[in-house]
């Protein structure tokens, strides 16, 4: 028994994403045609080239006719793929899987979500399951901002230290964002602002959350061995690892809302499949789960690219700015890019997939990139009850 | 020996300062306080909480042969609002049953119980209001009240149950009709002409068949929704009259169904062994109930008395307290209205969900709140026993004030609790101002409707401030 991985074995040749935002002249089934198509023009092929197909989407339908309906597929096998915000990234992962296997030549995976339909703020999740009227009601904002006073009693890191923190995290997803013509949100706000902005939940606040966007990312991969054939750019994956947690962390008095562990074991199972020993050095970027401010906070910290209880020092350094040592979301990351569910692992990826082909604009490229390994990460869930993704990414063999 | 075991009430936290509201409509209102029920109480839920009271008070271990509740607003008809009951106390007993929705059906019960064989826990509740301005929504008040009753053998009485008297007449004073939430009054006049005859049958009566004198009442109880009949009543009681206890109306209000049970209650908090207590309740006739308390009550150990939860208590705007009743409407955030609860679901976690049961690793002692069949802590499996929760304390561990979640009265304040002895639940405060909590205060849980959808209540419990 182990956990192995599949590292060269598959590569990405080509992608597709649209810019996200509110389409409201959109549909699930145009966003999922739109970045399918750019996808299959990057690659160079057509619909019934691709032999299988995984497709993400959280709460925009289900099953395999989410795609196959709109794309007019003939006899393909096309698979649902559902769980919560690392939808889209797991999609790629069981496609990556079945074609590492052998089973197929070329296979598809896309994330899709619309959920500017609802009429309603926020997300509104998936119809669910009948229940006895016990489970919590309150908002994943209110669950993240459980982390704020945590962390700063913890670490003894005052209110207002703790709010610029904050504040600088969305400053810089809002600044990567504004040189992304995808993004939701193509401006720069000024922390002044973020701090003004309209309470939410706890002292988090509108500019600490994610963008509520619909969107569509598709990806096209192939064993690593035939990607020369498509691409002179193929991405290679290095790692893609999953988890979900055993969701005690709200029973569990033992836990104090300052770390995720799922995370930090989705990591360290991707670092040990890409035979990574240490990330901060051997990696270039990472596009991360920021849904709320303190939920990257914590991220930089689980995937060991700092000291714990130390983040939030790095961030207001700018180590993670799109200059820093270590540019985090360079493409705005859920914050400016928007967080259309289904769709937004696939987005991480493919800013990989961009700035490890060169592809990034030069206002957007980072100086790390020549590290060659780029890093995405998903979580699904809150503080203490959550599913994980990594996944790593090459322009190399080896 | 049969008499009253033990006593609790329930006033809840919130308190409308009547001069609110002629200051709001320009009209109505007048001088003191009156108890408000939580936009997430009902009467079921104040019957829940003042059964909790009496019940600590009762001997350990105490159960009931039969639960009944009497309430003139009831949360269901066709269905039995006292099986919630039942199930929130986890009593054992074969018998819950509802009194009919009049408030003469609670000081019925009780003197159904006295006059009856076997242990009753008695409980009655009443949510009060009227159109904006009246007399009935100034005047009323909203309260639960339980009665422990029984014999020698399921516990010390401590206050004997000497005898009584009722009269009935047909006339029509103050009606609702099913369905409404406010009543009709007639011109009040004729009220106390009917109420005045009735009211003095039933006194000599019931003095006579106690065996004891107008002179020989230590406290005296005159309760009834008619207030001018009651004052009136109070003159005409010969010595006794001096004797009337404070009816509580000036700070809580006048609480219908039960304000019988809510004075007796206040009475036996303060009384002396061997003091004799009058209870003439005037509601469609009237009820004359006699005790004399034993030198059991010199022992009777009492928290949440009336008298604290009197003093105790925080202010509520006149427009919540519209929005909370119904009269106004208020906008709640833009999210979806939760869905009905599952039927099914809700039995099988019954004893979590009303009871609120946890469940206890036997190898690792970790508390799991709801109960799990795996331990979070160990390879345990199925190897749990079930531990009781509702009466544990605990302490806020951390805490967040949402504003977008959805709500009847937003925002929402939740709180991760780690109870006293093991066991954390992220769990939903009330009765409280969100600015005034902090990590590490201690919270206790108490039993609320947390919403109601295609008219299913579902009922579970909050935390609210240790007071």
């Amino acid at each position: 028994m182990g956990s192995h991985g599949i590292k060269d074995q598959i590569a990405i040749i080509a992608m597709g994403c649209t810019p996200f935002g509110e389409h409201w002249d959109k549909g699930a089934d145009d966003l999922l045609i739109e970045a399918s198509n750019e996808a299959y023009a990057v690659a160079g092929l057509g619909k019934d080239d691709v032999d299988a197909y995984w497709v993400g989407t959280a709460m925009s339908g289900s099953s395999g006719l989410v795609a196959s309906k709109p794309l007019h597929l003939d006899n393909k096998p096309v698979t649902h793929v559902q769980n919560m915000c690392a939808t889209g990234g797991e999609a790629l992962r069981n496609a990556s899987y079945a074609v590492a296997s052998g089973a197929y030549d070329v296979a598809m995976a896309i994330g899709v979500e619309k959920v500017k339909d609802s009429g309603y703020q926020g997300l509104v999740g998936a119809s669910r399951a009948p229940t006895d009227g016990t489970e919590r009601t309150l908002t994943a904002a209110a669950m993240y901002a459980m982390c704020v006073p945590a962390y700063g009693k913890k670490y003894g890191v005052d209110d207002a230290t703790m709010r610029e923190v904050l504040a600088h995290i969305s400053w810089k997803n809002h600044f990567n964002g504004a040189r992304n013509h995808r993004a939701q949100f193509k401006k720069e706000v000024t922390t002044e602002t973020i701090c003004n902005s309209p309470l939410m939940a706890g002292t988090l606040r509108v500019f600490d959350c994610s963008g509520v966007a619909d969107g569509a990312t598709a990806a096209i991969i192939c064993r690593a061995e035939d990607a020369h054939k498509y691409t002179d750019k193929p991405v290679y994956g290095k790692a893609v690892s999953f988890i979900a947690g055993n969701a005690s962390g709200n029973a569990d008095p033992n836990y104090d809302y300052t770390y995720f562990p799922e995370i930090g074991a989705v990591a360290a199972d991707a670092y040990q499949q890409a035979g990574i020993t240490n990330p901060r050095e051997q990696i270039a970027m990472a596009e991360v789960h920021d849904c709320f401010t303190p939920a990257e906070l914590i991220i930089m910290e689980e995937l060991q690219l700092c000291e714990r209880g130390t983040a939030w020092k790095e961030v207001l350094a700018g180590t993670f700015d799109l200059d820093g040592d270590f540019p985090i979301n360079p493409d705005g990351g859920l914050k400016s890019f928007g967080h259309p569910v289904g769709a937004s692992g696939l987005r991480k990826i493919f800013e990989c997939y961009t700035q490890l082909r060169g592809e990034a604009p030069p206002e957007r490229t980072i100086k790390t990139i020549d590290r060659g390994l780029a890093m995405t990460q998903d979580l699904g869930g809150y503080p203490g009850e959550m599913v994980a993704m990594v996944s790593i990414w090459g322009r190399e063999l080896g | 020996m049969r008499g009253i075991i033990a006593s609790g009430a329930y006033l809840p936290y919130r308190r409308l300062d009547r001069s609110d509201i002629s200051k709001f409509l320009g009209s109505g209102g007048g001088r003191g306080t009156r108890t408000v029920a939580s936009y997430d109480e009902d009467t079921t839920t104040l019957g829940v909480e003042a059964a909790r009271v009496a019940l600590q008070h009762a001997p350990a271990g105490f159960q009931p042969d039969q639960l009944w509740f009497a309430t003139v607003d009831p949360a269901y008809t066709d269905k039995t609002n006292a099986t919630t009951l039942h199930a929130a106390l986890r009593l054992e007993c074969d018998i819950a049953l509802d009194f009919g929705a009049a408030a003469r059906s609670a000081v019925g019960a009780l003197r159904t119980a006295l006059t009856g064989g076997g242990s009753v826990l008695v409980v009655s509740s009443d949510i009060r209001t009227g159109q904006p301005g009246s007399g009935d929504e100034a005047g009323g008040g909203d309260a639960g009240a339980a009665l422990v009753v029984g014999d020698e053998s399921h516990g010390p009485v401590i206050a004997e149950y000497l005898g009584g008297a009722s009269a009935t007449e047909e006339f029509i004073d103050r009606w609702r009709v099913p369905g409404a939430t406010e009543s009709g009054n007639w011109e009040e006049r004729f009220g106390e002409t009917q109420y005045l005859p009735l009211g003095a049958s039933a006194w000599k009566r019931g003095l006579d068949a106690a065996g004891v004198g107008a002179d020989q009442v230590d406290h005296l109880i005159v309760s009834g929704l008619h207030g001018r009949a009651v004052r009136a009543m109070v003159g005409r009681l010969g010595e006794a009259k001096a004797k009337v206890v404070d009816d509580r109306t000036a700070t809580v209000g006048n609480v219908g169904a039960a304000q019988v049970g809510l004075l007796l209650t206040d009475v036996l908090e303060q009384a002396g062994p061997g003091q004799v207590i009058a209870v003439l309740s005037l509601a469609d006739g009237a009820d004359l109930l006699v005790f004399r308390t034993t030198d059991a009550i010199a022992g009777y150990s009492s928290h949440r008395t009336v008298a604290d939860q009197v003093a105790g208590g925080a202010a509520l705007t006149y427009g919540k307290f519209l929005s909370w009743r119904g009269n106004l409407a208020v906008e709640g955030p833009r999210r979806p209205a939760p869905s009905r609860i599952s039927a099914s679901v809700s039995a099988r976690s019954r004893e979590y969900k009303y009871a609120f049961v946890g469940a206890r690793d036997r190898a690792s002692g970790a508390l799991h709140l709801p109960p799990a069949r795996f331990s979070r802590d160990g390879d345990a499996f199925d190897d749990m026993d079930p531990v009781p929760m509702s009466e544990v304390q605990g302490t806020v561990a951390t805490f967040t004030i949402d504003r977008i979640a959805y709500s009847p009265s937003p925002p929402i304040v939740f709180a991760v609790v780690d109870f006293d002895g093991g066991g954390r639940l992220p769990v939903e405060l009330c009765d409280l101002d969100a600015d005034a909590l902090a990590i590490g205060d201690r919270v206790e849980l108490t039993f609320r409707r947390l919403f109601s959808a295609d008219g299913i209540h579902n009922y579970f419990w909050k935390a609210r401030p240790v007071r």
